[in-house]
């Protein structure tokens, strides 16, 4: 059987589902929810029978010319199954919360049928074989993620899409003419792990920084770089569900995921220590992780402090792949799935706050452990994940990191990681302290009555995604579990 | 064969605009769309032809150059005379009901679409200069026509001042033919590409003809009439005339610059040339910025787009060709696409002030979906088309190291990008505005698929650059590019 | 000698064309400057025909009539075009702002 359609295969069962959601309209309810669901499984099959194909070296590849000499290429290796697999589990779980969620709202064909596209948008990111090919699906996920953030329609929404409109596409212009230049340079190249620059003289030093930065700029403005990042949280007014995938999975996640593909398969860490950006990305990312903690404390909207804490912990990512060395690599891409896991816990817990009760900020959260315990329990184990408490996964990301960072001699890093845990800590423990502590107010904001079915659909998806998360901090050492499939990856740039 | 073919492009049309009043209201309809059909069928073996033994050749009536006429089919004319049959189809599709053959509009709009369509053919198979002022005249004059059917003032108005531009350009250019003349005795482009020498009355003349074609085709700042034609125009006239009919002058201009004058050495008047593009460029994008109905900014829009070809003159190598005559075709079709949809918004809500439409996500999905996409050529987001043909711009650009020119692109996808969202997200994002408008009736099924089958096609486009790229290699002009 | 007595009048008429396009408010006056203007073009065109030593060049002569024909074709369509804005509009003219909007 020939199984180079696989990588295609991936991309276009959502963009399909996306399509099809499109053309059932907004009454075929049942019709629509088996479809999403459908879809999500058979993609999780996908990547089951990818990564078995993986394992044992038979990877398949697409490919096809847009242009002469230039190809679209998707194929599965081990990175690019780590991101699709969190995407795809992620997907199915948000999908169920999110049917639930949107019971009540209009527009639900439109929604879902974006909500489909813009996972078939990561799904390409994450198996783009070369820099061109990730280009096109990172606009195509602008494209997709535009409607959702102003699905609302209301006011803050719009303003919110225009904002989120001007930055990516700013730097995707910053972006596309880095891509061109690095391409009349060096010619289309697929990504290979290490680094496929090494042929270009000195003489050329200085194109290769000034292309690097035009990239990380593209690249940044999605894992909201300061000072990139403003459009984050004016995006908060998405639906929950959005918000959760857009900061667990997909926007965010696809300029870290492209920032570490353009470090290690396309530069090189040595080319990039060479030239000297390492440093200036580590800047960059230690800058963002203190100034989001920091932003993040003074806000008193939940989602918006949450928002800020998705800036300044995305950021990890970069920091690691920017220390280098074999141990903060890893801390840093396999943040990559447990941030995800973590953050998307708390924005369905968010969400579910503020459908359920009306509970938007942070002084009406008070006694609602007693309200809604499951939720409350997963917003807690989320948010101390976060704060990096051990054994949780937020706590294995942070502590690669360190070890890392004191390995290759960068010491710096470590007042950074104790000022952003100190500040975790400072922004989460409140929330967590009046959840629990606090006695419960005479009335809820605005209570809404839901059916078995609603909360169901709304409380199982975030107590699983709490579990996982746990379970990946616990089991770190697990051969199967992302760390140990992240080392493997990662000592392959460093051999 | 092959000769019968050719003269099929020209003469099945032709033919059928004398015959279409003749015959019964019932049958109008089968032969309009009969005539339409038969062009792509026409072309599939011509351009086997031309793919196999390269250019053809056809001396009408056996008279050889300069004193008889020649037909050229190249690369570059095939893929625009493919363009013009792929939009033809859709539009006549839509056509059919928004201007019914059998009715007192169809019978205005048939005759004179199909006369169009034989003018833009034989246009685009001339290789002489007088022939394609003729040409060139029958497709202003029949364009003209079509822009007063529905008998709106404005409309009218807009076609006259078409016309007395038009008449005027058409005269610079046969000025220049005569002068042209004069000096070498022959009329083939070839011929005189051969014969030509650069003095001062060559010059003179290469001006007054650039002139003439720059105002047939809207290129700013004389694009002055353009906005108000394209906007105001009935139904699918705005699509062909926006998808066509600008794309025929600017065809022209590039056969004469590259393949007259090909071996002039004109640096600054290159140059020139690109400033006009770039002042179309930034001034249609911001103009289509602050437009309040639906069609004048896709009418600007037209404008600022344009102005991507003219860097061609410029840049001058083969990759600024490839994006040229990519950017010839991605707009045609995505442009087209966008004026069906707008006619269709048109037709059922009765009015495209923006501040009027709302809800078209719900009331309109097909037409909105076709406009979007369509946008998405525009705006140059992959994958598309238009992608394509600003990628190979942009590379063309990077590679003679003209920063200028490439960042002046960037902008200009950026400020489209800022005009078609503001369309988009008025158009369906707006709770506050959610009025039942006084008229709505929902657009024939067809029509609304004409318009999404032109915005799919843009879309693909962008998949099939690799034999449309291998029939541009072959018909590059004889001097006067880079590698 | 006369080449240049021909040019100078047809560069002179070309002008007074120009000039009545761009003055003239009434659209019947603008057309009939087009066709001055045309008549300008039609000259310089006779000169070039005329020049040979075989006698006038058949061909030039051949586009001239042709174009002779396509303005007066032109012509009565402009002019039909003018009626139908007149019956509409009441006015032969063009010239009014916020012609943009509707």
């Amino acid at each position: 059987m020939t199984t180079e359609w696989l990588p295609l295969a991936m991309v276009l069962v959502s963009l399909i589902a996306g399509v099809i959601i499109f053309l059932l309209g907004e009454q075929r309810q049942l019709a629509r929810t088996l479809l999403n669901l459908g879809a999500a499984l058979v993609k999780l099959a996908l990547v089951a029978f990818l990564s078995m194909l993986v394992v044992t070296d038979r990877a398949p590849e697409f490919r096809l010319a847009l242009l002469p000499g230039l190809d679209l290429v998707l194929r599965a290796d081990a990175l690019s199954l780590l991101f699709t697999t969190l995407s795809a589990v992620l997907w199915l779980i948000t999908t169920v919360y999110a049917i639930a969620y949107l019971e009540r709202s209009e527009n639900r064909a439109r929604f879902f049928g974006f909500f489909s596209i813009c996972v078939a948008s990561t799904m390409g990111i994450a198996m783009a074989g070369n820099l061109f090919t990730f280009f096109i699906f990172y606009e195509l996920l602008t494209l997709a993620t535009w409607p959702l953030v102003a699905h609302s329609g209301s006011r803050a929404a719009i303003l919110g899409a225009r904002t989120y409109l001007r930055y990516t596409l700013g730097g995707s212009a910053v972006f596309l003419v880095g891509l061109i230049w690095l391409y009349g340079l060096a010619g289309s190249r697929d990504f290979i792990a290490g680094g496929q620059l090494d042929e270009i003289g000195i003489a050329q030093h200085l194109d290769l920084q000034i292309i690097f930065v035009m990239l990380v700029i593209g690249m940044g403005v999605k894992a909201a770089l300061v000072p990139l990042h403003s459009w984050l949280p004016k995006a908060m007014v998405a639906p929950a569900p959005v918000s959760a995938l857009l900061h667990a999975v997909a926007v965010v996640k696809a300029g870290a995921f492209g920032l570490v593909r353009l470090v290690e398969d396309v530069y090189g860490p040595e080319l990039v220590a060479e030239l000297g950006m390492n440093h200036l990305l580590a800047v960059a990312a230690a800058v963002t992780i203190i100034y989001g903690s920091v932003m993040a404390l003074r806000q008193t909207d939940i989602k918006r402090r949450l928002a800020f804490s998705t800036v300044s912990q995305v950021s990890y990512i970069a920091l690691g792949i920017a220390v280098g060395g074999v141990m903060a690599t890893t801390g840093g891409m396999v943040h990559l799935v447990h941030q995800g896991l973590m953050k998307i816990t708390l924005f369905f817990c968010a969400g579910i706050f503020a459908t359920v009760l009306g509970v938007k900020c942070i002084d009406q959260l008070d006694g609602l452990g007693r309200r809604m315990p499951w939720t409350t329990l997963s917003f807690t184990i989320a948010g101390l994940g976060m704060i990096g408490l051990p054994p949780m996964a937020g706590f294995v990301s942070k502590y690669y990191l360190g070890a890392g960072a004191i390995a290759v001699g960068a010491w710096w890093v470590i007042p950074v990681l104790i000022a952003s845990t100190l500040l975790n800590a400072a922004y989460f423990l409140p929330l967590i302290k009046r959840m629990w502590m606090h006695p419960e107010p005479g009335e809820w904001p605005h209570p809404v009555n839901l059916s078995r079915m609603e909360t169901g659909g709304l409380v199982i998806p975030t107590v699983m995604t709490a579990i996982i998360s746990v379970l990946t901090g616990l089991f770190a050492a697990h051969p199967l579990s992302p760390l140990s499939w992240v080392m493997g990856i990662v000592t392959e740039y460093f051999p | 064969m092959i000769a019968e073919l050719l003269a099929g492009l020209v003469f099945i049309p032709l033919g059928a605009t004398l015959l279409v009043l003749l015959l019964p209201r019932q049958a109008r309809g089968y032969l309009c769309f009969t005539a339409v059909l038969a062009l792509p069928l026409c072309l599939m073996p011509l351009t086997q032809a031309v793919w196999a033994d390269g250019e053809i050749t056809l001396a009408l009536a056996e008279f050889t150059p300069p004193l008889g006429i020649v037909w050229r089919l190249d690369g570059l004319a095939l893929i625009m005379l493919w363009l013009t049959a792929i939009v033809a189809v859709p539009v006549s599709l839509h056509a059919l009901t928004s201007f019914p053959p059998g009715e007192q509009t169809g019978r205005g709009f048939w005759p004179l679409w199909l006369m169009l369509l034989a003018g833009i053919n034989a246009l685009f198979l001339s290789a002489d200069l007088f022939n394609l002022y003729v040409t060139l005249e029958m497709i202003t004059l029949a364009g003209v026509a079509m822009l007063g059917i529905g008998g709106n003032a404005l409309a009218l108005k807009a076609a006259m001042r078409y016309l007395l531009l038009g008449l005027l350009a058409s005269l610079l250019y046969l000025l220049a033919v005569g002068l042209i003349y004069g000096q070498t005795g022959a009329l083939d482009i070839y011929l005189v590409g051969e014969r030509l020498e650069t003095d001062r009355l060559a010059a003179t003349a290469l001006v007054l003809m650039i002139t003439g074609l720059l105002v047939k085709s809207a290129i700013f700042p004389m694009h002055v009439w353009l906005p108000a034609a394209h906007g105001n125009a009935p139904g699918p006239v705005s699509a062909i005339l926006s998808g066509l009919v600008v794309k025929v002058s600017l065809y022209m201009l590039i056969r004469i610059w590259f393949w007259m004058a090909g071996d002039w050495e004109l640096p600054a008047a290159a140059t020139a040339l690109g400033l006009l593009g770039a002042g179309a460029i930034l001034y249609g994008s911001l103009a289509a910025l602050i437009q309040p109905r639906l069609k004048m900014v896709i009418a600007y829009s037209t404008v600022a787009q344009l102005g991507y070809v003219m860097l061609l003159f410029p840049l001058a190598s083969i990759n600024a060709f490839h994006a040229a005559s990519y950017q010839l075709l991605a707009h045609g079709l995505a442009k087209a696409a966008m004026f069906l949809a707008a006619a269709n918004i048109l037709w059922s809500i009765g009015t495209d002030r923006l501040h009027a439409l709302t809800d078209l996500n719900r009331k309109l999905p097909v037409d909105l979906f076709a406009l979007a996409l369509a946008a998405v050529s525009i705006m140059g987001l992959p994958p598309s088309g238009g992608f394509l043909a600003k990628w190979l711009l942009l590379e063309a650009a990077w590679q003679q190291g003209a920063w200028g020119w490439l960042i002046l692109i960037s902008i200009g996808s950026l400020l489209s990008a800022a005009y078609l969202f503001r369309v988009i997200a008025l158009t369906c994002f707006h709770p506050e505005r959610r009025h039942v408008p006084t008229r709505w009736q929902s657009p024939p099924s067809s029509a609304s698929i004409a318009a999404l089958v032109l915005a799919l096609l843009a879309i693909a486009a962008g998949f099939t650059s690799a034999p449309i790229l291998g029939l541009i290699d072959d018909s590059l002009p004889p001097g006067g590019i880079w590698p | 000698m006369t080449e240049i007595l021909f040019v100078l009048a047809a560069s002179v008429v070309f002008g007074i064309g120009v000039w009545g396009l761009l003055i003239a408010e009434h659209l019947l006056r603008k057309l009939l400057a087009l066709n001055v203007m045309s008549s300008s073009v039609f000259i310089i065109m006779l000169v070039v025909a005329g020049g040979g030593p075989d006698g006038p060049d058949p061909v030039a002569q051949a586009l001239i009539l042709t174009g002779i024909v396509i303005a007066v074709a032109a012509t009565a369509f402009a002019l039909a075009l003018m009626v139908s804005i007149y019956r509409k509009t009441g006015r032969a003219s063009i010239t009014e702002k916020g012609d943009d909007d509707r």
